[in-house]
Order: structure tokens, then sequence, then C-alpha cells
């Protein structure tokens, strides 16, 4: 019988226990449509807007790090509520790890997963090899368009931006836009846009440096090399310098791409990682 | 940090053995493709951008290449809206992918006091500076066709007068005689540009199958008198009196005074 990395975690930790943060994190997802969809449907209001400007139960403002700096590369001087938003979002995913958000709240995450997710099953190859800096490129190209025309080309084929909007707003078309992104990883780029493209992503990656809460293999002297956590891993050269940086290294991963996605937890039959906290000074309390 | 990440699987990734030559390959690739990549967006945005006559934009929206530099396709304004005016343009139509906009055969504006859609607005797409409706200026109303409008053919439709919010300032009735029927009058809408928001009520109302009054961006029908012309009768005004002394005084004849 075939097996695919998980499989062990499956067997030792149970269907569910071995899928928690996976689990967890769809239900994050789950919510944060909800949190848009309510209103609409049930007149309900916890979020308007979408994930580019939103205004949390008519009070808290939230905006999205791309969109702002694209706002500013436009040489607009944008209102007080736009500003107070850019900073919450900073702020939430400066403590909680800046790509938290694609792992957590992005609705683009659940159509590329289930790409990366088929493309193992079918044993798929990899065809186009986009080096993974790509999305700083994408992202330099976003805010020079901006700055160049006065106006955020980019936005004219964002697919993230477009698919939130478009669940919320209404997706006419865009449902190719959610294929094609499906194709796209499945069959030419593994992790190919949320790994290698998408400037939101980019931009967010910024943010990693400062956060609270890391993975880290804090019992990386268990791990006997089964290789499962770097094959679910959207993101896999952050694993190694925390896993196999010897004795003196850290053990938090520190990667600025790391998703905060837990799957390595989940996927790990020796307990290797955990969810952590780490204090500017590199101390921790586990979780 | 996270970057030179081509490496994958069990060796660090701490940059350590990036050769200069793959340093510069690497650049050279990220300037080509960044370059092509802006290239083709800056092409699609060139044909993408431009927004349809027919697609309006909410009260107070910046001119037309701001307006796309500053909203963030949020839709708060869609959302503030209470008659449900507003829509985010769906991938595939005509109006910049996400941004809002309205028909005027669709829901048209209702001239909300309050401009709630402007206040919702973050990031001032819609200019926060707009405090009274009647200054918005979203269109121009225009009598498109005159050779099917009721009015113009005689007969008391009036519709557009009559449900235009500034009835009497942007649009007013004008008596004409009925030179085909020779004995009755015709009531001539007349929009006013110095009034009319382009809420759209106006062409909503018309009860043609085809609006033949429609509200079209000011820019594209609204003409310009030379910088130098003077309107005579305005400048007199203007001055209370005539500008010129009254000097030619030429005599009055009629046939048959004589020499
Ligand atoms: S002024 Fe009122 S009716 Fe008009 S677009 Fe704004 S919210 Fe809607
Ligand atoms: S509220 Fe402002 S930023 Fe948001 S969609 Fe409307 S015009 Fe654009
Ligand atoms: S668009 Fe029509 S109804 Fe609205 S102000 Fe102008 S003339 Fe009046
Ligand atoms: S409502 Fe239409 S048909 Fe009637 S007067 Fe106005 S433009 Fe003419």
């Amino acid at each position: 019988m075939k097996t695919y990395p998980g499989d062990d975690a499956l067997r030792l930790k149970g269907r569910l226990l071995g899928r928690k943060w996976l689990l967890l994190r769809r239900l994050s997802q789950l919510l944060v449509m909800t949190a848009f969809w309510s209103g609409p449907w049930w007149g309900v209001w916890i979020a308007k807007g979408n994930l580019s400007s939103s205004l949390l139960l008519d009070t808290v403002p939230m905006t999205d790090v791309l969109t702002f700096l694209q706002v500013l590369a436009s040489g607009i001087r944008p209102e007080a509520q736009a500003v107070w938003g850019f900073a919450g979002a900073v702020g939430v995913y400066a403590l909680l790890g800046g790509r938290t958000f694609c792992a957590w709240a992005c609705p683009v995450n659940p159509v590329t997963d289930a790409a990366a997710w088929l493309r193992g099953r079918l044993g798929i190859g990899r065809v186009l090899s986009l080096p993974r800096w790509s999305r700083y490129v994408v992202l330099a190209v976003a805010l020079a368009l901006a700055a160049l025309t006065g106006s955020q080309a980019w936005e004219l084929i964002n697919p993230m931006s477009a698919v939130h909007r478009g669940l919320i707003f209404g997706m006419g078309l865009g449902w190719w836009m959610v294929l094609a992104l499906f194709l796209f990883d499945l069959l030419l780029a593994k992790e190919g846009w949320c790994g290698r493209l998408c400037p939101n992503g980019a931009a967010y990656s910024l943010l990693s440096p400062v956060a609270l809460v890391r993975v880290e293999a804090h019992r990386r002297e268990a791990c006997d090399d089964c290789m499962d956590c770097f094959l679910v891993c959207p993101e896999p050269q952050v694993i190694a310098p925390a896993l196999k940086s010897g004795p003196e290294g850290s053990p938090m991963i520190r990667g600025w791409q790391c998703t905060h996605c837990g799957r390595c937890i989940d996927v790990c039959s020796k307990d290797v990682y955990r969810f952590s906290w780490t204090l500017a000074n590199g101390s921790k309390v586990a979780s | 940090m996270g970057m030179p990440a081509r490496t994958q699987g069990l060796k660090s990734t701490e940059g350590e053995g990036v050769s200069r030559r793959t340093v510069l390959r690497n650049g050279g690739r990220a300037a080509a493709g960044g370059f092509l990549l802006g290239l083709l967006t800056w092409l699609h945005a060139r044909s993408a951008q431009a927004l349809p006559a027919w697609a309006l934009r909410p009260p107070g929206a910046l001119p037309e290449p701001r307006f796309l530099g500053a909203c963030t396709r949020c839709g708060l304004c869609v959302r503030a809206c209470p008659y449900d005016t507003l829509i985010l343009a769906l991938p595939g139509t005509e109006v910049p992918l996400g941004t809002p906009f309205f028909r005027a055969r669709g829901i048209p504006c209702e001239m909300c006091p309050d401009i709630p859609c402007v206040k919702a607005c973050p990031t001032g797409a819609l200019d926060h500076g707009l405090t009274e409706i009647d200054k918005s200026r979203m269109g121009l109303a225009l009598i498109t066709d005159q050779e099917t409008c009721l009015a113009f053919l005689g007969m008391r439709c009036e519709v557009c007068y009559q449900v235009c919010p500034l009835s009497g300032k942007a649009i007013t009735l004008e008596m004409r005689s009925n030179l085909r029927s020779g004995k009755h009058a015709l009531f001539l809408p007349i929009v006013h540009s110095d009034h009319c928001t382009g809420c759209g009520k106006c062409e909503k109302a018309c009860p043609l199958e085809k609006a033949a009054i429609r509200i079209l961006p000011s820019d594209l029908v609204k003409g310009q008198i030379g910088e130098h012309y003077r309107l005579g009768w305005v400048e007199k005004a203007k001055k209370g009196g005539s500008l010129i002394p009254e000097l030619i005084q030429l005599p009055v004849r009629r046939p048959g005074d004589g020499p």
C-alpha cells in the first residue's frame, strides 16, 4: 500500500488529532469568511468590506498591507481610516507572524493547498521552476506600476484580492481565476502561487522577523529523518535551520516564509514540533 | 533569512555557498521577469482601466486616474448605500475590476443628504471634502435623443423633470410653440450643468424603452467656449451697464422717408 506524509502520525494520534492544526486552520478560514458573509446573508454585520479594507463590528478598521502600499505608491494621501487599518494589520500580523495571514485567513489557501495535496497524490513532477524570491519581484512590480501609472494597475489582475472580493460581492468570471490558480499550482509549479509569486504574501512576510508566535522544533533530537514535515511544508526551506542546526542553533523556525500553518506539527509522529511564544531576547514559553 | 530558497531539503539555507555567478544570474532573471510582468500588466491596464460612459462612479469619486489609485475595491461604500445603488465590478466586465459603480437605468443614486457612501470610504477615493450632496458631480444628464423624447414630440411627459431631486434647477421646462401642429405648446426639459449632479433618476424614470435622457461623463459631452470669448450680456450685467460708450448713433431711415 502506498503511504503518504503524515500517515504514521494519523495512525498514532488518530484521525482528528493527527490533523488538529489543519482542521483548526480550515475553521479559522471559514470563520473569516463567515464574518464577511453574516452581514449580507443574515444582517449580522461582523466584518464589512473585504480583506483589502474592512471594518470590524463597525468600529475597527483593517487594511491589507499590499493594498495600502499601492495606495501610497499611487501618490494618494489616504484618509485616517485606511491608515489606522494598516497600522492594525501590521500590528496583528507582526505579533502573530506575517504569513500567518496566508495560512489562517486568506481564501486562496484552501485552493492552493488542494492543488498541493492532489499534486502529491498524483505524483506530478515539476514543470516550471520559479525561485521562491520571485514574489518580491512581483511585489516590486506591483508597487512600481502604482508609482508609474498613479493607479493600482496590479489590482486589475490580482487573483488574491479578486477571489476574496468575489466570494463576498459576487464572483462572475472570477471562478476561472480560481480554476487557473488551482491548475497552475497542480500542473505547472509546485506551490507556485502562494509559495513563489503572491505579492500579498510577500508583503506580509516582511512583518515576520518580530513575530511572538513561532513553530519550534523543541524535540528535534527525536527526529528520525522520515522527511514527512519537509514534504508537507509549503515553504520547506524554513525547516532545516531549526531542525538541523545542531544543539547550538535555535530550534525556532524563523524563516520569513513560514506560514504558521502547523502542518509539520500534525504530520510528525515523533512530536518534534509545537507552537511557542518567543520573546525578543530569545526566551520562550511553551504553549 | 528565508530568501535564497532554491536549495531545498536538508541543506541549510543560511546563504552560504551562494556564488557570485548565481547572484548575478538570479538578478538578471528577476529583472527580466519583473520587466515582462510589469509590461504585460501595464498593457492590460491601458485597456482595462477606461471607464465606460454608462458606468457612473459614486458621489465624490476622485477624477478617474486618481480614483483608481485611491480605491481599495473594498466595497464599504457599497455596504453603506441604503438603496443598494452601488456595485463592485465583476471580473470579465468592462468596468475596472472590483471598483464601485452604478448604472442610471439600474438603481440610480438617491442623493442621501448625509452621503453615507463617502463617509464609509476608508481612503478618500470618495472625497471626504464633499459634504453637500447637491455639489456632487457623478455625470451630466443630457437629452441625447430629441427624436424620441416625448416632450420634443409634443406630449406632456416631463417625467424626468418631475423626478429630478433638483427639479427647477437641474432640469427646467421651457415652453416653445409646436410648429408641427401649429397651435400647441412644447414643454421641453432642459438640463443645467451648474446644478445637475448626475444622480441618474431622470434616466431611470424616462418612460421610453431606451431613455432619451442619459447621464454621461461631463467631460465627454460638455462644450467649452474659447477663453477669449466674452458674452456681451453677461459682461454688461456684471458691470451694471454697457462697457463701451454708446458712440454710434445711426439715423433711423424707413423706405419712403426720402433722401
Ligand atoms: S448618496 Fe446615498 S444613494 Fe447615492 S450612492 Fe451614496 S449612499 Fe447610495
Ligand atoms: S469605499 Fe472607497 S475604497 Fe472602498 S470601494 Fe468604495 S470608493 Fe473604493
Ligand atoms: S441626473 Fe437628472 S435627475 Fe439627477 S440631478 Fe441631473 S437632471 Fe436631475
Ligand atoms: S422622461 Fe424621457 S421622454 Fe419624458 S421628457 Fe424626459 S427625456 Fe423626454
